[in-house]
C-alpha cells in the first residue's frame, strides 16, 4: 500500500468501503444517539425551569423573532452546503468539496457571531448565567449547542487543511462524511431549540 | 509494511492497544478499587457493630459511606466487568480485535484518571460526603469540597465508560466472524451488547447532571437552587434516569456470565436461548422506564407512582424467565461442582431473594415504610453483591485460565466460595429486619435498646466472613502465579464457545484464521462432529495489527489535570499563596483547566493528523508459533 495521490477512482460509498470506515460510520451514528440523550436531558431541564425566572427577565422580555429567524436561516443553509460538500466528496471532486465545506464553515461562524451578540444583549438586559433557574437552563442548553457549532467549525477546518495534502481517499472520506453528519445533527438540534426555546418562549410569554 | 514497534516492561502496558491487555489493566485497577471499597465497607460495619459507637464518628462516616458506594459501582464493579468484556467479547465472536483499539485504551486511562481524582479528595480536605446519589441540596449547600472531586472524577471516568461502551457496540455489530449471526452469539456477548447500549443512553444523562451540579457549585448557577427558581427534584430525576439503567448495566453482563458458566458445567446447551436473548432485551428496555420507583416518597402523586410501580413490577417477568431457563439448563445436566459453578449456582437463589424484595419495594404504599431504611440496603446488596459480585467471582474462576494461562486452585476456590457465600448472607439477611424495625440508611449510629443490636452484630461478623473470602481469593492468585504452578490448557472446562478454541492465554492476534461459525456453541458443535478444532473461514494470510501508542495515556493525563484543577479550586490558591506566588483563585483554576484541556486537544489533533497504519504479522511468523500456545 502506498499513499494515494491525485485523482484515483473511488468506490460508490467511499466512507464505508473499508472495515475501518464502516466501524467509524456505525460508531458515529451510535455516538449521535448518546448526544441525543445529552440534549434531551438539557431540554428536559429547560422545560422544567423555563418558568422560573425569579427576579430576572423571562423569555417574553428578551426574545426577538427576527434575530432568531436569521440565525435559523443561516444554519439551515449551512446544512445544505454541507450536503453539497459530501456529494462532491462522494464523486471525488476535491475542489468543489473544499469550496462547499469552506462556505459551511463561514456560515457557521456567522451563526456563532449572532449568538454571541444575542448573549451579550441578554446579559445587558439583566439575564446572567446565575440570575434564575430559567437563565441557567437557557444558557446551558443554547450555549452547549453553540459549543457544538464551534467544535464542528474547528473539526471541519482541520479536515479541510488535512485534505490539501491527502485529498479524498479511503482514509479521509469517512472523516469528511462524519463531519457532515455531525453538522446536520447540530442543525437538527437547533430546529428543536428554535421551536422549544424561542417560539414557545415568545408565544407563551413568560416574564414580567 | 513496517515492523511492529515493540515496547517492553512498563512501557508495554502504558502503550498497549491490545484488548486482552487492556482487559487485564481493567481487572487489576478494578480489583484495587474493590479492595479500597472493601476496606471502606469494613469500616462502616465496624462503626455499626455496637450502638453509640464512636470508632469513626459522623463526619468521617459520611465520607466513607459515600466513597464506598461510589467506588464499588463506578470504580470496581463496572471496570471489572469491562475487563472481562474486553478480553472475552472479541474471542467469543471470533474477532481479531475490537473496533477501536485506540479508543479502548483511552477509555481505560480515563476511568483510571477519574478514579484517582475521586480518591485524591481524601488528602485534600475530605472525601465527598453526600452519598453516592449526591442529592441536592446536601451536595451543594451542606457539603465540603469533597463533592467537587465526586463531580469531576465521575465526569472524567464517565467519558471513559461511554466511549468504552460505544467500542463494544461497534465491535459486536461489525467484527463478528463469518457465520456468527446475532442469534448465534454467546449470551455473555449478548448481555454485554445490551449493557453497552444502556451505557450509551444512560451515561449522557449523568454527564449533564454532573455538569449542572458543577455549575451550581463552582459558578453559582440556579439549577438546583430553589431560592432562584431552581428545582431540587430535577436532580433526582436526572440522577435516576441514569441511575436505574446503571444497575442493569451492572447486572446484565452478570446474567451473561451465569448463562455461560451454567451451560458449560451442566454440559448442556443453554435452555431457551432465544427467550434468554429477548428477555435480556426487554429488561434493558424496561430499565429506562422505571426510574421513578426511587422517588415514590418524593410526592409526585398517586398516578405517577402507580404507573411506575406497574412498570417496575413488569421487570420481574423477563427476570423470572431467565431464572427458570437457568434452572432448566441444570435440570438433567451433568453438573460439575467446581468453584465457578458453585458461584453461579449460589447466584440463583440469592438473586431471586433480591428480586423479591425489589418487587416488595415497588409497591408505593409499602415503600413509604421501606424507603431509606436498611431494607433498601439489604435489597440492593442482595442484587449487587449476591448477583453481580457472585457473577464476577464465577467469571474470574471460569475465565482465569484463558486470560492468564494459569489454573486457580480449586481447593482454595471452594473455601472462597463458602466463606463468601455464608459471610454474605450473614451480613445482609439481618438487614431486612433492621430496616423493617426502622433503622435508617446513611446514619452513622443508633441507640441501644431499640432491638437493633443483634442484627448489627451479626451483620458485622458476616462482613468479616466476606473479607476472609476475598483474601483467600487474593492468596489463590498469588499461589497460582508462582513458578511451577499449573499451566492452563486451551480448553480446561471442555468449553462450548469460541474462546476455548485458542491457546491460553491467546496470541496477540487471537485467531490465526477467522473461524467459520456454524451454530450456537460453535466449538461444541465442532467437537460433536468429531473435529479437533473450529473450521477456518479463510486461508492463512498476513494479519494486520494496530501499533501501540502512548497518546491515549496523555489524552487522559490532560483531562486529569483539568479535572483536578477544578476540583482543587478551594485548595490550589492557598498552595500558591504559601509559595509566595500571588495569583487569584480563579486564575489558578482556569489556567490548570486550560492547560489540561489543551493537552487533550493537542493529542486529538496529533491523532487525527498522523494516520496509524499499524503493522502486519506475516504468515511465516504465524506458522512458527504452531499450536503450542503463544504468549499474548
Ligand atoms: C425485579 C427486579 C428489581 C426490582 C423490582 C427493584 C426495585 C427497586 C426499588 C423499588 C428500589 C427503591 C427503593 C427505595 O429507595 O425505597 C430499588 C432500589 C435499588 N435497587 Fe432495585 N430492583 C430490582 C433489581 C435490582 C437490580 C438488578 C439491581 C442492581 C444490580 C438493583 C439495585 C438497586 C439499588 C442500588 C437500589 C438503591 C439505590 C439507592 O437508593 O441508593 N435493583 N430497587
Ligand atoms: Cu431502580
Amino acid at each position: 500500500m502506498s499513499a494515494n495521490h491525485d485523482v484515483q477512482t473511488l468506490p460508490p460509498d467511499p466512507e464505508r468501503a473499508t472495515l475501518e470506515g464502516k466501524n467509524k460510520f456505525i460508531g458515529f451514528w451510535l455516538f449521535l444517539g448518546g448526544e441525543t440523550v445529552l440534549f434531551a436531558t438539557l431540554f428536559g431541564t429547560y422545560l422544567g425551569l423555563n418558568r422560573s425566572v425569579a427576579d430576572g427577565p423571562g423569555p417574553g422580555d428578551l426574545f426577538h423573532l427576527d434575530l432568531v429567524a436569521i440565525m435559523t436561516f443561516i444554519l439551515l443553509t449551512s446544512s445544505l452546503t454541507s450536503v453539497f460538500a459530501t456529494m462532491a466528496m462522494k464523486s471525488n471532486e476535491y475542489v468543489k468539496m473544499q469550496l462547499w465545506f469552506g462556505i459551511t464553515v463561514l456560515l457557521g461562524l456567522a451563526f456563532l457571531g449572532f449568538e454571541i451578540y444575542e448573549f451579550v444583549a441578554y446579559v445587558d438586559q439583566g439575564l446572567g448565567f446565575t440570575t434564575s433557574g430559567f437563565s441557567s437552563a437557557f444558557y446551558a442548553l443554547v450555549g452547549f449547542h453553540g459549543a457544538h457549532v464551534l467544535f464542528g467549525i474547528l473539526w471541519i477546518t482541520t479536515l479541510m487543511l488535512q485534505a490539501t495534502k491527502k485529498r479524498i481517499n479511503l482514509t479521509t472520506a469517512p472523516k469528511f462524511y462524519l463531519a457532515g453528519l455531525y453538522w446536520h445533527f447540530v442543525d437538527v438540534v437547533w430546529v428543536f431549540i428554535f421551536t422549544v426555546v424561542y417560539l414557545m418562549g415568545i408565544v407563551g410569554g413568560g416574564g414580567h | 509494511m513496517s515492523q511492529a514497534k515493540k515496547y517492553t516492561g512498563v512501557m508495554d502496558w502504558l502503550t498497549t492497544v491490545d484488548h486482552k491487555k487492556i482487559g487485564i489493566l481493567y481487572l487489576v485497577a478494578g480489583a484495587f478499587f474493590f479492595l479500597l471499597g472493601g476496606i471502606e465497607a469494613m469500616l462502616i460495619r465496624f462503626q455499626l457493630m455496637f450502638p453509640m459507637n464512636d470508632l469513626i464518628g459522623g463526619e468521617a462516616y459520611n465520607q466513607i459511606l459515600t466513597m464506598h458506594g461510589t467506588t464499588m459501582i463506578f470504580l470496581a464493579a463496572m471496570p471489572i466487568l469491562f475487563g472481562f468484556m474486553n478480553v472475552i467479547i472479541p474471542l467469543q465472536i471470533g474477532a481479531r480485535d475490537v473496533a477501536y483499539p485506540f479508543v479502548n485504551a483511552l477509555g481505560f486511562w480515563l476511568f483510571l484518571a477519574g478514579g484517582i481524582i475521586l480518591n485524591v479528595s481524601w488528602f485534600m480536605g475530605g472525601a465527598p460526603d453526600a452519598g453516592w446519589t449526591a442529592y441536592v441540596p446536601l451536595s451543594t449547600d451542606f457539603s465540603g469540597s469533597g463533592v467537587d472531586f465526586y463531580v469531576l472524577g465521575l465526569q472524567v471516568s464517565g467519558i471513559g465508560t461511554l466511549i468504552g461502551g460505544i467500542n463494544f457496540l461497534v465491535t459486536i455489530i461489525n467484527m463478528r466472524a463469518p457465520g456468527m449471526t446475532f442469534m448465534r452469539m454467546p449470551l455473555f456477548t449478548w448481555s454485554s451488547f445490551i449493557a453497552s447500549g444502556l451505557i450509551l443512553f444512560a451515561f449522557p444523562a449523568l454527564t449533564v447532571g454532573l455538569a449542572l451540579l458543577m455549575f451550581d457549585r463552582v459558578f453559582g448557577t440556579a439549577f438546583f437552587d430553589p431560592g432562584l427558581g431552581g428545582n431540587v427534584i430535577l436532580w433526582q430525576h436526572i440522577f435516576w434516569i441514569f441511575g436505574h439503567p446503571e444497575v442493569y448495566i451492572l447486572i446484565l453482563p452478570a446474567f451473561g456470565i451465569i448463562s455461560e458458566v451454567i451451560a458449560t458445567f451442566s454440559r448442556k446447551r443453554l435452555f431457551g436461548y432465544t427467550a434468554m436473548v429477548f428477555a435480556t432485551l426487554l429488561i434493558g428496555f424496561l430499565g429506562f422506564m422505571v426510574w421513578v420507583h426511587h422517588m415514590f416518597t418524593v410526592g409526585l402523586g398517586p398516578v405517577a407512582n402507580a404507573i411506575f410501580a406497574v412498570l417496575t413490577m413488569a421487570i420481574a417477568v423477563p427476570t423470572g424467565i431467565k431464572i427458570f431457563n437457568w434452572l432448566f439448563t441444570m435440570w438433567g445436566g451433568q453438573i460439575r461442582f467446581n468453584t465457578a459453578s458453585l458461584f453461579a449456582i449460589g447466584f440463583i437463589p440469592t438473586f431471586v431473594m433480591g428480586g423479591v424484595t425489589g418487587v416488595m419495594l415497588s409497591v408505593p404504599p409499602a415503600d413509604y415504610q421501606y424507603h431509606d431504611t436498611y431494607f433498601v440496603v439489604a435489597h440492593f446488596h442482595y442484587v449487587i453483591v449476591g448477583g453481580l459480585a457472585f457473577g464476577l467471582f464465577a467469571a474470574a474462576f471460569y475465565w482465569w485460565p484463558k486470560i492468564f494461562g494459569r489454573m486457580l486452585s480449586e481447593r482454595l476456590g471452594k473455601w472462597t466460595f463458602w466463606t463468601f457465600f455464608f459471610g454474605f448472607h450473614f451480613t445482609f439477611f439481618p438487614q431486612h429486619f433492621l430496616g423493617l424495625l426502622g433503622m435508617p440508611r446513611r446514619y452513622f449510629t443508633y441507640m441501644p435498646g431499640q432491638g437493633l443490636e443483634l442484627g448489627n452484630m451479626i451483620s458485622t461478623i458476616g462482613a468479616i466472613g466476606m473479607a476472609v473470602g476475598s483474601f483467600l481469593f487474593i492468596w489463590n492468585i498469588i499461589v497460582s502465579h508462582r513458578k511451577g504452578a499449573e499451566q492452563a490448557p486451551a480448553d480446561p472446562w471442555d468449553g462450548r464457545t469460541l474462546e476455548w478454541s485458542i491457546s491460553s492465554p491467546p496470541p496477540e492476534y487471537n485467531f490465526k484464521q477467522s473461524p467459520l461459525v456454524r451454530g450456537i456453541d460453535t466449538l461444541w458443535l465442532e467437537k460433536m462432529a468429531g473435529n479437533k478444532n473450529v473450521t477456518p473461514a479463510e486461508p492463512l494470510s498476513d494479519i494486520h495489527m494496530p501499533s501501540p501508542t502512548i497518546v491515549p495515556l496523555f489524552m487522559s493525563i490532560g483531562l486529569f489535570i483539568a479535572g483536578l484543577s477544578l476540583a482543587l479550586r478551594n485548595w490550589l490558591p492557598d498552595v500558591f499563596q504559601n509559595a509566595g506566588i500571588e495569583a487569584s483563585a480563579t486564575t489558578v483554576v482556569y489556567v490548570g483547566a486550560g492547560v489540561g484541556i489543551g493537552i487533550t486537544l493537542i493529542c486529538m489533533l496529533i491523532r487525527s493528523l498522523y494516520d496509524d497504519h499499524g503493522y502486519h504479522i506475516h504468515v511465516d511468523e504465524l506458522e512458527d508459533d504452531g499450536d503450542k500456545g503463544v504468549k499474548a
